[in-house]
């Protein structure tokens, strides 16, 4: 089940990335319109964050190419904004979490023009937005992971784009935060903006998104989410593993255990 | 006077490792300085052959430019062969500095430059080394000149890139969806500690720079989580281990450079003991 659409924000167009001469994403091919909240859905190692990355040109491409508005994106590099993955980077940087929320500023500035005070009332109404105004002064080192998320969130909103890569956002926090993210995903969506969110918990997919792309190294699937969440498609997504992680599933809660980190 | 030229010359030392060596830290970089230090060293003797001067510009650009090689080496031992980073490093200064002292050993008859010279440096000498003008002005010791000189462009480097460099360290992959070349600041970065780390090898040698690379740098991530003061702080460690670490050859009759490179692990030792208890409170 792909479904295609007409003048998408992004398209995919037979994307291959390899590491090694191994594919991990293979002939690839789809289409997202504008103002949809998708979710980016797969097994691991399925190429989820290979495939933002390839389309943010993090990665050289096999083959295929990629295009956002309708133009390459160092065209529209500006109205894009990607989140990286919060394991990404080493948290005990010397820094603020004022400072980080101004690097959002930096790609519409420059690294050479002077920060201005347009663009701190900016960076400031970015931590409004996820909370976080009254930590602006905290040393990163010293926020919990979910803070930490926000923090990141904050310097993709302090970039105004209209496209928004977010690469995990809602791993390892804490369920304070995984409401105010989603919140903050649907208020954005009201905005007009289209987002795409890399996401592991498949209970949940059906609850946040509108758009879901399902991976497996190929594509499996890319639509609405109530024609691709069916058990035939997931089942082709995860094959064995999903019937095997249902089974966990059955053994935790027949012992009483939690299965979600 | 002599004690003024020397304790200058190991503070501009100081002052440049402290600074790159704070973002060469925070890169998890650090032994790559002390590849760089070692691996310029045929770099040092080739253009010394050509220019038959340890304070020519010629020589530094030409050490400078071993040094982006080598750091180019590295990267690519480490993405294309798939060899671990400190494998890479390893492998990459080993080869170079053996390179320069088989150079060294060959052309020992015809220039000015021994072993020991190269890795413990001449810093006593310093000051007898001056640039006397045409008018027979005394303008003081070259190698005040030569790392001042290589200051005032650290200077520049870290004002004008300082963004550049802070968000590129921070999270590379970020900077790069932003549209920013990270290539460019990684080699800004590693040339600018080729530059300083041959400017003070003369003075420090090739063994003893690491220390001001790496000991200011690291008291200061101790003491600080601010970018700003970090940089602040390894200079205050820098300049000061300078000093003391004088006062203390002085004193133990001993290697000037030596005793300067003792002071960072000192000044280092204290502050972690200083955190320590600190925490404990």
């Amino acid at each position: 089940m792909i479904q295609h659409v007409d003048n998408p924000i992004i398209e995919v167009h037979d994307l291959t990335v390899s590491y090694d001469k191994k594919p991990v994403l293979w002939n690839v091919d789809f289409t997202i319109p504008a103002g949809a909240l998708v979710g980016i859905i797969g097994p691991n190692g399925a190429g989820k964050s290979t495939l933002i990355k390839a389309v943010m040109g993090l990665l050289p491409l096999s083959s295929g190419y990629t295009e956002l508005f309708g133009q390459k994106l160092n065209d529209v590099r500006k109205r894009v904004s990607y989140v990286p993955q919060r394991e990404s980077v080493d948290w005990d940087f010397p820094a603020s979490v004022m400072d980080i929320a101004l690097m959002g500023r930096y790609g519409q500035r420059g690294l050479f023009n002077r920060i201005t005070a347009e663009d701190r009332s900016i960076a400031r109404q970015a931590l409004e937005q996820v909370h976080m105004l009254e930590f602006a002064n905290r040393q990163i080192g010293q926020l919990s992971g979910g803070q930490q998320q926000r923090v990141f969130l904050a310097r993709a909103l302090a970039q105004q784009a209209d496209l928004y890569f977010m690469d995990e956002p809602f791993a390892g926090v804490d369920a304070a935060t995984e409401g105010a993210i989603i919140e903050l995903l649907k208020e954005l969506k009201s905005q007009g903006k289209t987002i795409l969110v890399v996401h592991h918990d498949l209970q949940s997919a059906a609850e946040y998104f509108d758009w879901i792309v399902l991976l497996n190294t190929r594509l499996v699937a890319s639509g609405p989410v109530k024609e691709v969440l069916t058990p035939t498609l997931l089942q082709e997504t995860y094959g064995g593993k999903l019937s095997l992680l249902a089974q966990v599933g059955d053994i935790a809660s027949s012992i009483g255990v939690g299965t979600r980190e | 006077m002599d004690a003024f030229w020397i304790i200058l010359t190991g503070s501009l030392v100081a002052l440049n490792g402290a600074l790159l060596g704070s973002f060469l830290l925070l890169r998890r970089m650090s032994l790559v300085g002390d590849a760089i230090s070692h691996a310029v060293l045929p770099g040092i003797v080739v253009a010394y052959l050509f220019t038959a001067s340890l304070t020519s510009p010629f020589l530094l650009v030409g050490a400078a430019l071993t040094g982006l090689a080598t750091t180019w080496i590295i990267e690519t031992l480490n993405q294309k062969a798939r060899l671990q980073h400190d494998a890479a490093i390893g492998l990459t200064f080993t080869l170079l500095f053996a390179i320069g002292v088989i150079l060294v050993a060959t052309f020992a008859g015809q220039i000015d430059l021994d072993m020991d010279c190269v890795l413990y440096g001449e810093i006593a000498y310093v000051p007898l080394d001056t640039i006397t003008l045409a008018s027979g002005l005394d303008m003081g010791p070259k190698q005040v000149w030569t790392l001042g000189s290589v200051f005032v462009g650290l200077i520049i480097l870290l004002v004008t890139g300082y963004r550049g460099l802070s968000l590129t360290t921070f999270d590379a992959g970020y900077a790069a969806a932003l549209g920013f070349n990270t290539s460019f600041w990684h080699y800004a970065l590693m040339g600018a500690v080729s530059l300083s780390t041959v400017a003070a090898f003369e003075s420090v040698g090739a063994i003893l720079v690491v220390a001001f690379l790496v000991g200011p740098a690291a008291t200061a991530f101790l003491l600080t989580r601010s970018l700003k003061w970090m940089l602040l702080i390894a200079s205050a460690v820098g300049i000061a281990s300078a000093i003391s670490g004088y006062y203390l050859a002085l004193w133990l009759d001993g290697s000037i450079s030596g005793a300067m490179a003792l002071m960072t692990g000192v000044i280092f030792a204290v502050a972690f003991v200083w955190q320590m208890v600190a925490k404990r409170q």
